[in-house]
């Protein structure tokens, strides 16, 4: 029970929640029965039915509406006389400044995505505001404290980035299923029905002109042509005519399986349409199905080829029929069935075309969504964790915060592992004044390059504005005056050399997010050649830690509940691995913070994951933690030890 | 989408009845419930089941009721789709048919009840008689302060309602009565039973009944006291199987019973076992000596609560300062509960349930503690060496 300086404490605190998901329902609840009385939400989501399994406020009735204004009624009626304010809104908003964070006590987070949360860290550190910050994937979860100068911020430890795969290899080399998905997904599903003004690799091994012109005729919709002929077309077109293209390329094969060209005609009897009967389903659910119209029920059944191939022509078919007015401006979405039964089948058929395991929907769904598991149970765990913190962090009591990792096998016979928070990183680009360089052919690289994989990517900015001594280049806001938008239009696509101020080799540039109140001087450093594989950006920024580059580990831990898809097209994870893979880097990560406190190297050394010795390294440390703490048996568990194992293998 | 069960109408029970041909009780009533806005189509099915039964054309017509269940399995997938991702169809499949009861309705367990409901057990059944007071409000969020009129209510009848609210294909039930008087064929119902805030006895005896039957019944005890807690786990003998460096390995864990593992000798217990575990026996048997109800010692009964420490350790040859003062008197605070402990306590609770019901990774082995104030989650193992896996 609390003691009268936390129930004061408690009953005095305003405090802000970013998040009304898995983690936000649990917290709310947690909040409003340990006698807080004025909290603020802010979510910017709607309620789906796939939230009702753990986000335990919400109702089938309730599916499309606010997360924040649902939660909150639902938390009065258990608690009428508490305030709780919600926003249906985007934390990133204009409105949600500096000045709106120095209102709170303390902000508890309970996002879903990276973005969201460097954002939240940035306005954090600028507010002088403690936050509490969380994350759950599966039975694994994570709860940590910063606090300004005292603890480690957000953004001082690396996250790994999600995982991105050469172009080439999703193109013409596929060697696993999630390959195939982002084929399917990124290039074939947007080459059909998505922009078509934008840039397309799905033809990039089709060099010669000819060749070319005459692919771009193919994927076109002929008026008054038949569907399903057009639906043939396309098929005997990206499975055979492409596979056949790529063999002829004999030196790809030398080390590789070869594919095989699949022909619709090969797998498909002549005519369809007769047999697509059975379209009283549509009474059933609302949702436009190709499975539905097939007749196939179980979304966890992996289809055979004839199936998957079916499946494509009808989602195709249905796509022209019934959603005519969106293509054109489609983008894939993990909640949009027939895009997820396009995707799914055609993955199939190129995964079998290169002799790679087919896959269920529900398998193939959860890789191209991202989906991120989770239960009810871990949010409630975490969520009673938060609430803990947070209250030590009403009262000051700052020696005692703790970061705690909740974990699916016991370490050290513990479930619940509280660790003590870290230091600021020195060299953080972010809550530490570290100088920044950047690496970059300023002849080549354009303002846009710099602007989208330097300044959004790496640092986080929303709203940037940068400068060259006093001059900007370029800047983003919402009350711009027209012709400076046309200037800034215009500076993104020269290269850095030819900008009005021109920016070369020993320019200092001034970065700036005015929202974020966060602000890093780059120096400039010219250089012409860059490695394409090892640095796809063709910069690099230094005196910023990269994050630990990890061929397995696709997803930063604690990027957690995730509801709605934030992350970009291009990152797929392999969602069945998820589970093992997720459970490891969670256990890496807390062994090498355990080395940092352990043997006080320099703190902002990136620890290297990758390789066996790492493994048995950090195996060591928790060792020797042992040793060194008094307190607690020595002991390392068995699962311990088949957990990096798994890894080796 | 009506919500509630209740407004069926005659049509529907005959659907009912009809369903629970070809599907389980729990799937019946989900169809039910997700076909609502069908009930015209449903109970055309139903009326054409009977005629078709009648004339013998039966098959066509379940047929078409398949269909209609398969309709539901996809929407099943689309609510349990994120949690179905991390334990696999088959354990969801396994939690839908399992029955768990639980006595002793307070904040955790109000947690635990809430966790299992959402992850889709089959069966709930309540037993707490005692009315609904100031209280018990605390830090159970089942009981609204609408219902704050009580009208005579008992803890179990109010949570029931609320708990039903949470995921319509769960079957939640209240059962009246002492349960210290229920015969062992009442628990061979469930898969799992959980036990919160009673005397030791009372523990001891439900665990006994639990161990007559020939099924075997997981049986939990759960406790706050504070701001901590503890948890109790008998699963008796068993099975289950993990995998290992990608191989299946058939696991067997022994437990022994609340009684067993309390008499275990401390000398006997690992060198350092958690002081909870001593401070909780303490407190356990204070209240068994006074026959005082659980959790209401104060900290005025601190000097009795010391005494019969004292009389502990020197039966068991350990030192005093294993069990502190200060931490008997962080657990003297009377029956109030923390929250976030409730919250902990109750997902770790649910967490352990789950993997015992769908056989999906370790059981812990067999005690839990949480202590808010350090932040550690420890398990320990409290069982004679022989009973040891």
């Amino acid at each position: 029970m609390a003691s009268q300086e936390q129930l004061s404490a408690i009953k005095g605190a305003k405090v802000l929640m970013v998040g009304a998901g898995g983690i936000g329902c649990e917290l709310l609840k947690t909040l409003a029965l340990s006698g807080f009385q004025d909290i603020h939400i802010i979510d910017m989501d709607t309620i789906e039915v796939s939230n009702l399994n753990r986000q335990f406020l919400f109702r089938q009735s309730h599916v499309g509406q606010s997360k924040a204004k649902v939660a909150r009624d639902a938390v009065l009626r258990v608690r009428p006389n508490i305030s709780i304010t919600p926003y249906h809104a985007n934390v990133k908003e204009s409105r949600f400044n500096v000045d709106f964070f120095k209102e709170f006590d303390v902000v508890l987070n309970g996002l879903d995505n990276l973005d969201a949360r460097r954002h939240v860290n940035r306005l954090c550190l600028a507010a002088d505001v403690p936050l509490v910050e969380s994350g759950t994937t599966g039975f694994l979860g994570q709860v940590t404290v910063h606090l300004k100068g005292k603890t480690e911020c957000y953004e001082c430890q690396p996250k790994p980035a999600p995982k991105t795969y050469p172009v080439c290899t999703i193109t013409s080399t596929p060697s696993k299923f999630v390959h195939c998905i982002v084929w399917a997904k990124d290039l074939l599903f947007a080459k059909l029905f998505g922009d078509k003004n934008l840039e397309n690799d799905l033809n990039v091994h089709s060099n010669d002109a000819a060749n070319s012109s005459e692919h771009s005729d193919v994927f076109e919709y002929r008026k008054d042509e038949d569907i399903e002929e057009y639906g043939r077309r396309i098929y005997d077109h990206v499975f055979g005519h492409n596979i056949e293209v790529a063999l002829s390329n004999e030196e790809t094969w030398k080390n590789r399986n070869k594919p095989r060209p699949i022909y619709s005609k090969d797998v498909l009897p002549e005519k369809l349409s007769e047999q697509n009967g059975n379209m009283e389903k549509g009474c059933v659910t609302d949702d436009v199905s190709a499975m539905a119209s097939l007749g196939l029920k179980n979304p966890q059944d992996v289809w055979s080829l004839g199936e998957n191939s079916r499946v494509f022509l009808e989602a195709l078919r249905l796509f022209f029929l019934k959603r005519e007015k969106e293509i054109g401006n489609l983008t894939f979405d993990k909640d949009d069935q027939l895009a997820v039964e396009f995707v799914t089948a055609a993955a199939n058929i190129r995964a079998s075309s290169f002799g790679i395991p087919l896959h269920s929907l529900f398998e193939a769904k959860g890789i191209a969504g991202n989906i991120v598991h989770a239960v009810a149970t871990t949010n409630a765990i975490i969520a009673g964790l938060i609430v803990i913190e947070a209250i030590k962090v009403l009262i000051k009591d700052s020696n005692n915060y703790r970061m705690t990792y909740c974990l699916e096998h016991p370490s050290r016979k513990m479930l619940l592992m509280p660790v003590e928070p870290y230091e600021p990183n020195k060299s953080c680009y972010v809550c530490s004044e570290t100088p920044l360089s950047l690496e970059v052919n300023t002849h080549r690289s354009k303002l846009r390059d710099f602007v989208e994989k330097i300044v959004k990517a790496k640092l986080g900015m929303n709203f940037p504005l940068i400068m060259q001594g006093a001059s900007i280049l370029y800047e983003v806001g919402e009350d711009l005056e027209e012709d400076m938008v046309a200037i800034y239009a215009a500076n993104l696509e020269k290269a850095l050399s030819e900008l009005p101020s021109p920016v070369t080799s020993g320019t200092v540039l001034t970065v700036e997010d005015l929202q974020q109140e966060f602000s890093r001087n780059i120096n400039i450093k010219h250089r012409e050649e860059f490695d394409e594989e090892k640095e796809p950006d063709g910069m690099l920024l230094s005196g910023w830690v990269e994050p630990p580059v990890d061929k397995d580990k696709n997803k930063p831990i604690g990027n957690g509940e995730s509801t709605s898809n934030a992350l970009p097209a291009e990152e797929s994870l392999e969602a069945k691995k998820d589970v093992t893979i997720q459970e490891i880097s969670e256990v890496t990560e807390i062994a090498t913070g355990t080395k940092r406190k352990l043997s006080e190297v320099s703190k902002g050394t990136t620890p290297d994951h990758s390789g066996l010795s790492d493994e048995t390294r950090n195996h060591n440390q928790l060792e020797k933690l042992d040793v060194d703490d008094e307190d607690d048996e020595l002991m390392i568990s068995d699962d311990w030890e088949s957990l990096t194992k798994k890894k080796r293998l | 989408m009506p919500k509630k069960l209740k407004h069926q109408n005659n049509e529907q029970d005959a659907g009912l009845k009809e369903l629970l041909r070809i599907v389980d009780e729990p799937k019946a009533r989900w169809i039910l419930w997700r076909t609502q806005p069908l009930i015209p189509i449903f109970s055309r099915f139903a009326r054409l089941l009977k005629v078709a039964s009648f004339y013998g054309y039966c098959e066509h017509l379940e047929f078409a009721l398949k269909l209609t269940v398969q309709v539901v399995v996809e929407q099943e997938t689309a609510l349990y789709d994120r949690q179905i991702r991390v334990w696999g169809a088959d354990a969801q499949r396994r939690l839908s048919k399992s029955h768990i009861l639980v006595y002793g309705i307070k904040g955790t367990v109000a947690e635990f009840c809430k966790n299992i409901v959402l992850a889709g057990v089959g069966s709930l059944t309540l037993v707490d008689d005692r009315v609904v007071n100031e209280e018990a409000l605390s830090a159970n969020f089942l009981i609204l302060p609408d219902d704050n009129l009580f009208q005579g209510k008992t803890l179990a009848e109010v949570c029931c309602d609320s708990l039903k609210e949470f995921n319509p294909m769960v079957r939640v039930s209240v059962e009246k009565g002492d349960i210290s008087t229920f015969g062992v064929e009442f628990f061979e119902k469930f898969d799992v039973v959980v036990i919160s805030c009673c005397s030791l006895a009372k523990k001891k005896l439900i665990n006994q009944k639990c161990r007559k039957l020939s099924k075997r019944v997981a049986f939990y005890t759960v406790d706050c006291r504070g701001s901590c807690g503890e948890i109790f786990v008998d699963l008796q003998n068993y099975k289950y199987s993990k995998k290992k460096l990608e191989e299946n390995i058939d696991c067997q864990l022994e437990y022994p019973s609340f009684e067993e593992a309390i008499s275990v000798p401390w000398r006997a217990l690992p060198r350092r076992v958690s002081k909870l575990y001593f401070a909780m026996r303490v407190i356990e048997g204070f209240e068994d000596v006074e026959g005082s109800n659980p959790g209401e010692t104060l900290i005025a009964d601190l000097p009795g609560v010391l005494k019969l420490r004292k009389e502990l350790c020197e039966t068991n040859s350990l030192n005093e300062s294993q069990i502190p003062n200060a931490l008997l008197e962080r657990l003297l605070i009377g029956t109030r509960e923390y929250p976030p402990v409730c919250a902990i306590i109750g997902g770790i609770l649910g967490q352990e349930v789950i993997k015992a019901i769908s056989g999906k990774g370790d059981p812990l082995k067999n005690f839990f503690f949480f202590d808010a104030m350090d932040g550690k989650g420890l398990i320990e193992d409290i069982s004679e060496p022989n009973t040891g896996s």
